[in-house]
């Protein structure tokens, strides 16, 4: 494409299907731990 | 309605984050500017309101990418609703020990009332401690992994727990086949040859407090004489992290109103030797070093900076693993995941030195929060069922809001601190964590290109 990148390739709408597992890590959200919002977080499966 | 995408410029790069997908497209100005009027129906509006600044020719091109996007879902792609492997019930999978409800520093900013939670100094005792590894292995269902980490106060000041606790978590993952995770946090001052091999040894990841320079440091982090600590901790956390070969550590940092130009703070710390790093905004009501709102300006400014000095000591060889800005855009976490969020309250529970549950760390103390206890169990269910739905899809602000899938709805006890309620968020941590999402799309989104380019 020309006037776009696409730089990932997205895996949110099929994890709506599975995932669920929990064995990821805990993610402490607030600023005393590693705020490790969730959103840094990486799939443990 | 829900927010479908999120445009933005980010040190100067054009970005088109799909909420629902979570696809990060690289545009050029004539996407971005083409996003404020698209809807996925209507190209004919598009080129009538854009034909006087771009060739009509190049805006019909652009709209079919956009197209394309559209057709693999990965441009509006569909609501996410609540799924079904998100189940009702949360398991607990974690728990934080407060081994010391007691501080050798007295940190203006502490949460924790200098160590004591608003309470009596207190130090957890190892039948309390075993007991609460006995009641999440009780508790964790078919779950394998788990975390526990040693909190307080300081938890050096109860070393003799922690490893006493640490012996039993390592007999039961034997007897259970769970495997534990251990963190412990510490300020530093009581480091020492003995507790490094110690946490060597047994595998502790460790999280280390310093806030950056040594005049940033100093003015929030005194003993308990009120004098500078950053001269003492800093050769402490070197030799700790030197003896397990740079690897198993967080050194992390508060910023305040005080030093609102962190970056030289992040930059301080990389200096000093240490390549994993995390600074993190004050979270305080009504003191002189409170972020309010009238900050923001400057916190956004002093985001792109640090976005700045990252890449360059990344592109100089020199790079650090800078916490905010990490971010897997292709194996994050799965939806059931993004709603649980941190688990504070159904996942994730923080054991008082008494035995007390609490939510998490920040809620020991707030009494009407009080769970049970590892003894007596969960006794008061409403909170852990309160906790569990209290998601992004649950929360006014949040179900419309592009960050949604990424900051889980930020934390409960921020919420509860500045509102009373958890479900209502705290604006300022908010915006705080908006503007740092863009700084990390923004940079992963440079670093899979020139990964690409080499």
């Amino acid at each position: 494409m020309k006037h776009i990148k696409t730089v990932n390739k997205p895996n949110l709408q099929e994890s709506v299907k599975k995932g669920g597992c929990g064995e990821c890590q805990a993610s402490c959200q607030s600023a005393c731990k590693t705020s490790c919002t969730v959103g840094n977080q990486v799939c443990e499966k | 309605m829900s927010e479908k995408i999120h445009k933005f410029i980010q040190n100067g790069m054009y970005i088109l984050l799909d909420v629902n997908s979570g696809a990060v497209h690289v545009i050029d100005k004539m996407i971005y500017d083409i996003m404020d009027t698209f809807d996925g129906t209507n190209d004919d509006d598009v080129v009538l309101s854009l034909r006087d600044k771009y060739d009509e020719a190049e805006l019909r091109e652009a709209l079919s990418e956009l197209h394309e996007l559209i057709k693999i879902k990965e441009l509006f792609a569909p609501d996410i609703d609540v799924p079904p492997t998100f189940s009702d019930i949360g398991i607990v999978k974690s728990l934080c020990l407060m081994v010391a409800h007691d501080c050798n520093l007295r940190c203006k900013y502490c949460f924790a009332d200098t160590g004591d939670f608003g309470g009596g100094r207190e130090l957890m005792s190892a039948e309390v401690g075993e007991r609460a590894i006995d009641y999440l292995i009780e508790h964790m269902g078919h779950r394998i992994h788990s975390e526990v980490d040693f909190f307080g106060g300081e938890p050096l000041m109860n070393m003799p727990v922690v490893r006493r606790i640490t012996e039993h978590v390592r007999k039961r993952e034997k007897e259970t086949g769970k495997v534990f995770k251990l963190t412990l946090t510490t300020n530093g001052l009581m480091l020492n040859e003995e507790n490094r091999k110690f946490f060597n040894d047994n595998n502790i990841s460790l999280v280390l407090s310093l806030d950056g320079r040594k005049e940033t440091h100093d003015r929030m982090r005194p003993d308990a004489g009120w004098h500078g600590t950053y001269d003492r901790v800093l050769p402490n956390f070197q030799k700790m992290v030197a003896s397990r070969d740079g690897k198993n550590y967080y050194l992390r940092g508060t910023y305040t109103k005080y030093n609102l130009d962190f970056t030289d703070d992040v930059l301080s710390m990389a200096d000093a030797g240490f390549d994993i790093l995390s600074i993190e905004p004050v979270v305080a009501k009504d003191m002189p070093y409170a972020i309010g709102e009238s900050d923001l300006p400057r916190i956004y400014e002093e985001y792109d900076r640090l976005v700045e000095a990252y890449l360059a000591r990344h592109r100089e060889g020199k790079g650090f693993f800078f916490f905010h800005f990490n971010m897997d855009l292709s194996n994050g976490p799965c939806v059931a995941k993004r709603l649980a969020g941190c688990g504070a309250g159904h996942e994730y529970m923080a054991v008082a030195a008494n035995g007390d549950l609490y939510p998490c760390h920040q809620f020991v103390g707030r009494e009407r929060y009080r769970l049970g206890s590892v003894f007596e169990g969960v006794t008061d269910d409403k909170w852990p069922e309160y906790f569990r739905h209290s998601h992004v899809l649950n929360k006014e602000k949040c179900r419309d809001c592009w960050a949604r899938f990424f900051c889980s709805g930020g934390c409960h006890a921020n919420a509860d601190l500045f509102h009373d309620d958890i479900r209502e968020p705290y604006e300022v941590g908010c915006a705080i964590q908006k503007k740092r999402l863009e700084c990390a799309l923004m940079v992963q989104a440079v670093l899979a290109m020139e990964k690409e380019q080499s």
